[in-house]
């Protein structure tokens, strides 16, 4: 008996130092939680209680705090990923909803959707430094890899307006279809993609030139055409494959990134909205809102494998680099 | 009688000084509105509707400033009197192309019709009648306020689907309410319900409001519903504002009331809340501090559909732009969870139609199932076969 249970212990231990899991954190904007997933189990260990809606959700780049954009509190909480505990809030702006931070982490820049602004905050100080004047209802925020170069899109102006992070002045405008609500660049900063949910198109947008050099359309038969609406973008690190949540059309595209064929619809839950991959790239999680689940997508065999509950309405993802 | 309204020029900090701004003018023109409702809190605001375009014009200019366009909006009242085909050619000679319409189909027709006014392009912000876009459909009147038929066929979609096949139809004695129960019954025969009783409900004129209506009422109303053979809803034609709202919890039979009162089918509604609605709401209720009524959203979306052919045509040219309309790649985002577009058979908006109960959203139809070839959006009001619109 004895024995027994010292041996158990010794496999759990030995089983923990294998482990190559990441944790994935899933914002639920009914719930006002977010859902703590164990990649290896595809199991939710934690659940954390958080402000009102959350939706934008990262982790900075040291991976010591979550961050998830609370807007019906009009804040950023920051939770520490050791004890899970809320810490601080980030002077955000009102009704924050996506935010992306720069290659250093030091700061962070905030879309405001009501404030037709993007906010931009020193995150060592937790202070305002300043804010950017964008278009209607901004949403999307991507940055360059050499971080020089922030991408907001604004939904109603219908816009990717190119941000100099230096001067902080919009310095291009690209007309998008409608909606726009992702940007994404690819790794090497060669092309820059942006969803249009309504428009039910990827813009391929050129950062040299700032033009669309492609757009990307989607055609699922059995589907309408107003059910198709690509929202969250993510491109392999080496840029040969994009993936895009087709919202309520209820599949993620697989599009090649040489050529912008799409390859390839996977079924995933209802409404996907989000997607983050675990840092080796071996899977992709998906956030499911109306089904109120996270898909698991092998991305070598690309095949659907798992399904885990969430809380209600799962917006946004983000996995830990550990 | 003409009020001068140059929204949006204010708003212009920031246009680059290089070159002058392209100018896209647009007018409004409205009629008087009835002033008659039976709930105090139904009366349109003054600014009903134009307060919609004004809000768009402003989101307009803001996509304007980067691409050099700049909006403005003329606002033109019509008294009584008014002749409203020189109010329209009056607009055209100061430059106005664009004319947001909040008018009654006839006097629609007549601006759209007047000598001078095949260069315009009319939106229809505010007639739901079904004859503007079938036998009485022009070529220069898009349109973005829903018909009856979408209205109607809106609401049995949810009622059948509810199994609330049973109606009992009470209609009121003005022409507007006939051709509602007109849209009401077509509606019936084409989803599946059954009207199983139907009543006329005469205004014998008089006010709505009196100080000790509200007895009276209670105690007609039973008796004016009392008899009916088994029923599952009560369905009220009543667009003259004056019976319907009398009807939820006072007729015999304990019973949903739909239709002009109780669940309504509506373009929009100050509860709706889905699909990014609650920044349009805030926005809205940020300018004018009241909330946003299905008239102001559907001069908003006419205002925004003048926004988006501008910056995609990247001009003014009215031609241009109602080609760009009609055509593939036009694609409205209104908060209704999928793309607004245009039949271009007709020229009507097509839309998602709100059922709500004045609190919140009940439901959004189409509805799960109702299917199409083409749009399920098509599956409200009357589709391509039947139009009887010839657009020259």
């Amino acid at each position: 008996m004895w024995r027994g249970s010292l041996l158990g212990t010794v496999f759990f231990m030995l089983l923990g130092t294998q482990a190559s899991g990441f944790t994935a954190y899933v914002s639920n904007e009914k719930s006002n939680t977010i859902s703590v997933i164990d990649t290896e189990k595809f199991q939710v260990v934690k659940t954390i209680k958080v402000g009102q809606r959350p939706r934008g959700i990262e982790l900075t780049r040291d991976g010591k705090f979550i961050l998830v954009a609370v807007g019906d509190d009009d804040t950023i909480q920051m939770i520490d990923t050791a004890t899970y505990e809320i810490v601080a809030t980030l002077p955000s702006g009102p009704d924050p909803e996506l935010f992306t931070q720069d290659p250093t982490g030091k700061i962070l820049y905030v879309a405001n959707e009501d404030a037709n602004t993007v906010t931009i905050i020193d995150m060592e100080k937790r202070v305002p430094l300043g804010e950017v004047q964008v278009g209607v209802e901004p949403e999307g925020m991507g940055i360059s890899p050499d971080g020089k170069i922030l991408v907001n899109t604004s939904e109603t102006t219908n816009m990717a307006h190119f941000i100099d992070t230096q001067t902080r002045q919009i310095v291009a405008n690209v007309l998008v279809d409608s909606r726009p609500r992702f940007a994404e660049f690819k790794h090497d900063g060669s092309e820059l993609w942006v969803s249009s949910e309504v428009g039910g198109t990827v813009s391929v947008i050129d950062p040299v030139k700032r033009e669309v050099t492609k757009k990307v359309a989607f055609d699922i038969a059995g589907l309408r055409k107003e059910a198709i609406q690509p929202v969250g973008i993510n491109i392999t690190k080496d840029g040969k494959t994009g993936f895009v949540a087709l919202g309520p059309a209820n599949r993620v595209a697989v599009i090649s990134g040489a050529t912008h064929e799409v390859q390839k619809y996977l079924l995933v839950g209802q409404r996907v909205w989000h997607l983050a991959f675990t840092p080796d790239e071996k899977y992709l999680l998906t956030t499911n809102g109306v089904s109120n689940d996270v898909s698991v997508i092998d991305v070598a065999s690309l095949k659907v494998i798992k399904t885990i509950q969430v809380g209600e309405l799962p917006w946004g993802i983000a996995i830990s680099q550990r | 009688m003409i009020r001068l309204l140059l929204a949006g020029a204010i708003l212009f900090a920031w246009t680059s000084a290089s070159a002058e701004p392209v100018e896209i003018k647009i007018g409004y023109l409205r009629g008087t509105q009835p002033k008659t409702s039976i709930s105090l809190v139904d009366i349109p605001a003054e600014n009903n509707g134009i307060a919609g375009a004004q809000l768009a014009i402003s989101d307009n200019n803001t996509t304007g400033k980067f691409l050099n366009q700049r909006f403005s909006l003329e606002e033109v009242q019509l008294k009584e009197k008014d002749d409203v085909a020189e109010a329209a050619s009056a607009l055209a000679g100061r430059g106005v192309s664009l004319i947001i319409a909040d008018l009654p189909a006839a006097a629609l027709l007549k601006a759209a019709d007047a000598p001078g006014s095949r260069d315009l392009l009319f939106f229809n912000v505010g007639a739901i009648d079904d004859r503007l876009r079938e036998e009485d459909c022009r070529a220069n009147v898009i349109h973005t306020a829903p018909t009856r038929s979408m209205l109607a066929d809106a609401l049995a979609q949810y009622l059948v689907w509810k199994q609330w096949r049973r109606w009992f139809l009470v209609s009121g004695s003005h022409a507007e309410d006939k051709l509602y129960a007109d849209a009401l019954r077509r509606a019936a025969k084409r989803f599946g319900a059954r009207i199983v009783q139907e009543k006329v409900f005469e205004d014998t004129g008089g006010a709505r409001r009196t100080d000790s209506g509200v007895v009276q009422i209670q105690r007609q109303l039973p008796v004016f519903t009392q008899g009916a053979p088994a029923y599952d809803v009560l369905v009220a034609a009543d667009e003259s504002e004056v019976f319907a709202a009398y009807l939820p919890y006072r007729t015999w039979d304990p019973r949903p009331v739909a239709g002009s009162a109780g669940l309504i089918p509506t373009s929009w509604d100050a509860s709706h809340d889905q699909w990014g609605a609650v920044q349009m709401q805030e926005r809205f209720m940020k300018l004018f501090s009241r909330p946003m009524s299905a008239r102001d959203m559907q001069a908003w979306s006419a205002a925004r559909m003048i926004g988006e052919s501008a910056s995609r045509t990247r001009s003014n040219d009215v031609k241009a732009m109602l080609n760009f309309l009609k055509g593939p790649d036009f694609a409205l985002a209104a908060f209704k969870g999928q793309r607004l577009t245009l039949r271009d058979w007709n020229l009507q908006l097509r839309q998602p139609i709100l059922l709500t109960d004045g609190r919140t959203v009940v439901s959004v139809s189409p509805q799960e199932g109702f299917q199409h070839q083409f749009s399920e959006l098509d599956t409200l009001g009357l589709d391509r076969p039947e139009s009887k619109c010839r657009l020259k």
